[in-house]
This record gives structure tokens, C-alpha cells and sequence, in this order.
């Protein structure tokens, strides 16, 4: 006790990082109901409809062919993984982690919450990558749906990929203070993911829906998501199957920019360390 | 009826050593008065422990000056600073188990002992305080695994591998079998022994007498006794009680001089053959005096 002469320098903020993006990846890959219900459930999807409905593909408005029920199916899919790996597991966890004590736990040591969110940050990143590998891989390889091949494309995909799963996890870090408790988190959160998929058109072709129910929808991030893959993954001339009539890049950043701000201005008030209860 | 403590003297001395200084702590929830005034000196290198009933005000005290929750009133300086106001560097000299955990199920002790340290800028060596708690067999387990007593030693080497000057023990021990308890109060000795500060809340009398240097009571948010757990509550309190059975029934009866009462009462009471029916003197134990304490009105 004596000997410390020198007070040894706090870790770095990065350092910090990386060891809970360690704990934290390992903890969700541990966790079966995660890996089932979040990283596996899109392909799950991807792969019961398009058994179910391979065989009737989508035809284009004014005779420009036809597109396969696999690669419509696609981009709604990679939309909802995206959102789940976000906004469901980071409302979900982290409520279960505010309840358990962890929150409290860290919050007792010198870790920087700005390590602890880079940890969660990293843990939605590997995640998603993974996530999108697989529903790639096995739209690709399974189904035979062609991925883009222009730069142009993948850029899209990348943004807008980056800009909705940062949209999903603010939110979601807003939304872990919704559930009463560590237990009735999945029950609070899962609802609202699975409405948000009906009515954001990733499970049917966006012009089935009432128009008042799509709007609705449209309020929402999943919506826009789903819409800029769609403009990925679809021929441009599927862009005469949305409701506009075309791929509404500027707007869709827009709506997703919106819900990035708005769901940091309110994760980061609304953010607690402990329950409710205590204190 | 409440002690106030006096305040040492050479108060600047106090100030640059005590780990911990509280004065006139005030707290309300509500229309409950939580806290109300309680002062607190805690000097480095004691186990110093926090007695007193359920909602006397023991976790708020300690929460407080873990940083945990804020206070109304009063001052706080724990290691030379204001836990609300302090920072990492604060925290880095801080080793904290709370009273409940149901964290971490799906990492193993190994994995969250070593990460954990990470976290400090001179950590003890995780391999190390993995085998001081007696967990070298359970390293590769998940904490979901662990019996309630493994976990709570996990609990406390996660508090203190980050090398903490002072340690704050909650209920560390509820749930152990009483082997699992004098384990852990060797740990604690040897914590003590290499200078760590201790501050021990506990539901176990037994449990302070044991570890503490000194002791405080708190009742109704206030501090109603300090002292060695030996001297705590007072001369008065410890006076021992002689008992004895007549024809009237069974008397008990506190006295300083039990042996001349008894000599008393072997001239009195004996029966036919010399001996006094029922007859026993017994010292009160420190949880005697502690429930005098915290219930002054019932006669013990």
C-alpha cells in the first residue's frame, strides 16, 4: 500500500473496450435464446418463405420480367436482422443487465460507460456482420439470388446498413427503460419488433398493405431500411413496386438520421445504471 | 436516547488519514427521514463494521459513500474525496460488493476476474485472487454454475482485484454454511492484513465480533453506538445476569459482583444438596447488546 510512490496511469478508454467487447460477445453467443431468436431467426425466415413460396416470383410492373421470391424476400430480411441485432438484443439486454446488477456492478469499478457502450457496440457489429453473411450466403447459394455486382450498390448497402443499425441500437439503449423488470423485457420488446415487421412490409410485398397501416409503418426505421435494400438487392425497375415509385435515397437518410438523433438525445437521458427500485 | 460521537481531536490529522468521514449525513425518501445527521470516521487499515435492523439506513449510509446514491445533506469524504463528485481515479481505489448479484451467468469466473481487472491501473494478478477466494477449481466454470457461496466469493474477488485501498463488504456472508463463513473471514483477516480498509455492513453479530475493529449501530438513521465490538453499548450493557429457580419461580437478576451474589445465594437459595436449582451467570454476547440497543424500550 506504501509502495504505490507513483499513482499508476487509469487504463485507456479503447482498452477498456476491447476486454467487454470480449465479455460481451461471448456472453450473447453463449446465450441460445439470443443466437435462436436474433442472429438465426432472419435466415430462419429467409428460408420458410422462400420453401414456401419459391416458386411464384414477383412480376415487374410493364413487362421488365420478373424478380425471384428469394431475392424479393432478401432485403426485408437483412432489414428485420438488422433491427433485431440492434434495437431488440441491446433494449433486451440491457434491461436484463440494469435489473441483474451488472450495470450496477460496472458502475462500481473505474470502467468509462463509454467503454461499456463500445462494448455493446462492437458485440451489435459482429453480430450484424454475421447475420448478413449468412442470410447472404444462403439466399446465394440456397436460392440462387444474384447479389449486386456495381459499386454503386454496395455503397448503398453500406450506408444504410451503418446509418439503421446505429438508428436500432440508440433506440434500443432508449428502449431498455421501458420493461418493468429484467424478466418481462422479451415479452416487452418482441411485440414491438414483430408488429413493426408486419407493418414495414419486410414479410409481404410493401403494396399488399392498407396504405394508412404502411404509413404508419413508415414513421418507423424498419420501414426505410427495408426500403434501401430493396433498392440494393432489386432491379431498378422493381422500384415501380414501391408506393413512390422510386428508391427515395435522400429521404430514406433523412428518416434514418432522425431516429439516430432522437434515440441518443433519449437513451442518454433517459439511461440509468440502477432499477427503478433501488434508490 | 442517541450518542452523538465526538469529534477527535487534531481534526486536520483525522482529515489527511481517515478513509472514511462522515458528518451530519442527512437522506429522505419520501416523507422516511432515511438518514438524519449520522457522523462516521473509519481509519485506514480497520475492518470497521455496520450493524443496525433492516431500514435503519446501513445501505443508504454505504451507497452513499460508494457513490452511488446522492444525499440531502452533510459531508462525505471517503479516501479524501466526495464520492458525488468523484471519478475514475476515485473508483480505481475503491473495491465495492453489493448485497445481491444475479449477474454474469454466461461468462466463467476465469473470464470475468481477468476482464475485471482490466478495468483497473494496478491490478492484483487474477490467477492469484482466483485461488485466494478458493475458486483455483472452478476457473473455467460458468457463473451460472456456482453454488450461492462460490458466487459470493467470485463477488469478492471481483471487488477486490482492482487492489482496492478500502473494500465495502454488504452482507457478504448471508447464505454461507458456517464452514463457508470461517473461510471467508480468513480472507477478510488477510485482506485486513495487507492494509485494505474494510467497511462490513451485516445481518451476523457473530460476524462482527469476529472481523471488526470497531463497530458502529445504526437505528433511525443515526450512529447509537461505536466502539470495539468488546466495548460497544457500554459497561452498562455488558453487566452479567445471574439466574436461579426458587419456589417462586425463576429470577434473573444483572449485577456487577456476580460472585459475591452467588456466594449470596448459595447461603439463600441451595437446596439439600448444596446446589443452587438452575443457577448460571451469563455475560451478554454482542448481539445481546445489540438488541438492547436497537430495541432500548424492551428490558433485556
Amino acid at each position: 500500500m506504501t509502495t504505490l510512490a507513483v499513482t499508476p496511469r487509469l487504463p485507456a478508454v479503447l482498452s477498456v473496450a476491447r476486454v467487454r467487447a470480449g465479455i460481451e460477445v461471448r456472453q450473447f453467443l453463449r446465450e441460445r435464446d439470443a443466437v435462436v431468436f436474433v442472429l438465426i431467426y432472419p435466415v430462419m425466415m429467409l428460408v420458410i418463405f422462400a420453401t414456401v413460396f419459391g416458386k411464384s416470383p414477383i412480376a415487374l410492373p410493364g413487362g421488365a420480367g420478373t424478380v425471384g421470391f428469394a431475392q424479393y424476400f432478401l432485403p426485408g430480411m437483412i432489414a428485420t436482422g438488422a433491427v433485431l441485432s440492434s434495437f431488440q438484443s441491446l433494449a433486451v439486454t440491457i434491461a436484463v443487465e440494469r435489473d441483474d446488477g451488472t450495470l450496477k456492478r460496472l458502475r462500481a469499478t473505474p470502467a468509462p460507460a463509454a467503454a461499456y457502450f463500445l462494448g455493446k457496440v462492437a458485440q451489435v457489429v459482429t453480430v450484424t456482420v454475421t447475420q448478413i453473411v449468412l442470410l447472404l450466403a444462403v439466399a446465394h447459394f440456397v436460392y440462387d439470388v444474384a447479389l449486386p455486382t456495381s459499386a454503386d450498390r454496395w455503397a448503398t448497402f453500406a450506408w444504410v446498413l451503418l446509418l439503421g443499425t446505429a438508428a436500432g441500437a440508440v433506440c434500443g439503449v432508449g428502449f431498455s427503460s421501458v420493461p418493468r423488470s429484467g424478466r418481462s423485457a422479451a415479452a416487452v420488446v418482441t411485440p414491438v419488433v414483430l408488429v413493426l415487421q408486419f407493418i414495414s412490409g419486410v414479410f409481404f410485398q410493401v403494396d399488399q398493405l392498407p396504405s394508412w397501416l404502411r404509413q404508419v409503418g413508415e414513421v418507423f426505421p424498419l420501414a426505410w431500411l427495408a426500403h434501401g435494400m430493396r433498392s440494393v438487392f432489386l432491379p431498378d425497375d422493381a422500384r415501380a413496386l414501391e408506393p413512390s415509385g422510386s428508391w427515395q435515397h435522400g429521404l430514406t437518410a433523412v428518416v434514418l438520421g432522425a431516429w439516430l438523433v432522437a434515440g441518443l438525445v433519449l437513451g442518454l437521458r433517459t439511461f440509468r445504471w440502477r432499477r427503478r427500485d433501488d434508490g | 436516547m442517541t450518542t452523538t460521537i465526538p469529534v477527535p481531536a487534531g481534526t486536520r490529522a483525522a482529515e489527511s488519514t481517515a478513509a472514511v468521514r462522515v458528518r451530519g449525513l442527512r437522506k429522505r425518501y419520501g416523507t422516511h427521514q432515511a438518514l438524519d445527521g449520522l457522523d462516521l470516521d473509519i481509519e485506514r487499515g480497520e475492518v470497521f463494521a455496520i450493524l443496525g435492523p433492516n431500514g435503519a439506513g446501513k445501505t443508504t449510509t454505504v451507497e452513499i459513500l460508494e457513490g452511488f446514491r446522492s444525499r440531502d445533506g452533510g459531508q462525505v469524504r471517503v479516501l479524501g474525496e466526495d464520492p458525488a463528485l468523484a471519478g475514475r481515479a476515485w473508483r480505481a481505489r475503491l473495491g465495492v460488493v453489493l448485497q445481491d448479484s444475479r449477474d454474469l451467468s454466461e461468462v466463467t469466473v476465469g473470464e470475468i476476474v481477468r476482464a475485471t481487472a482490466a478495468y483497473y491501473p494496478a491490478p492484483r494478478d487474477p490467477h492469484e485472487v482466483i485461488d485466494a477466494v478458493g475458486l483455483a477449481a472452478k476457473a473455467r466454470t460458468r457463473v451460472r454454475a456456482l453454488s450461492g457461496g462460490q458466487r459470493r466469493r467470485l463477488d469478492v474477488a471481483l471487488g477486490i482485484v482492482g487492489r482496492p485501498e478500502l473494500l465495502f463488504l454488504d452482507e457478504p456472508t448471508t447464505g454461507f454454511d458456517p464452514e463457508a463463513r470461517h473461510q471467508f473471514w480468513d480472507l477478510v483477516r488477510s485482506l485486513r492484513d495487507g492494509g485494505t480498509t474494510i467497511v462490513l455492513t451485516t445481518h451476523y453479530l457473530d460476524e462482527a465480533a469476529a472481523l471488526a475493529d470497531r463497530a458502529a449501530v445504526v437505528r433511525d438513521g443515526k450512529v447509537v453506538a461505536l466502539g470495539t465490538p468488546e466495548t460497544l453499548g457500554g459497561e452498562a450493557a455488558r453487566t452479567p445476569v445471574v439466574r436461579w429457580t426458587d419456589s417462586r419461580g425463576t429470577h434473573a437478576e444483572r449485577t456487577t459482583e456476580p460472585t459475591a451474589m452467588v456466594a449470596r445465594l448459595m447461603a439463600t437459595a441451595a437446596g439439600p444438596d448444596g446446589e443452587v436449582p438452575g443457577l448460571s451467570v451469563t455475560r451478554p454476547s454482542l448481539e445481546d447488546v445489540y438488541l438492547g440497543l436497537i430495541n432500548p424500550e424492551e428490558k433485556r
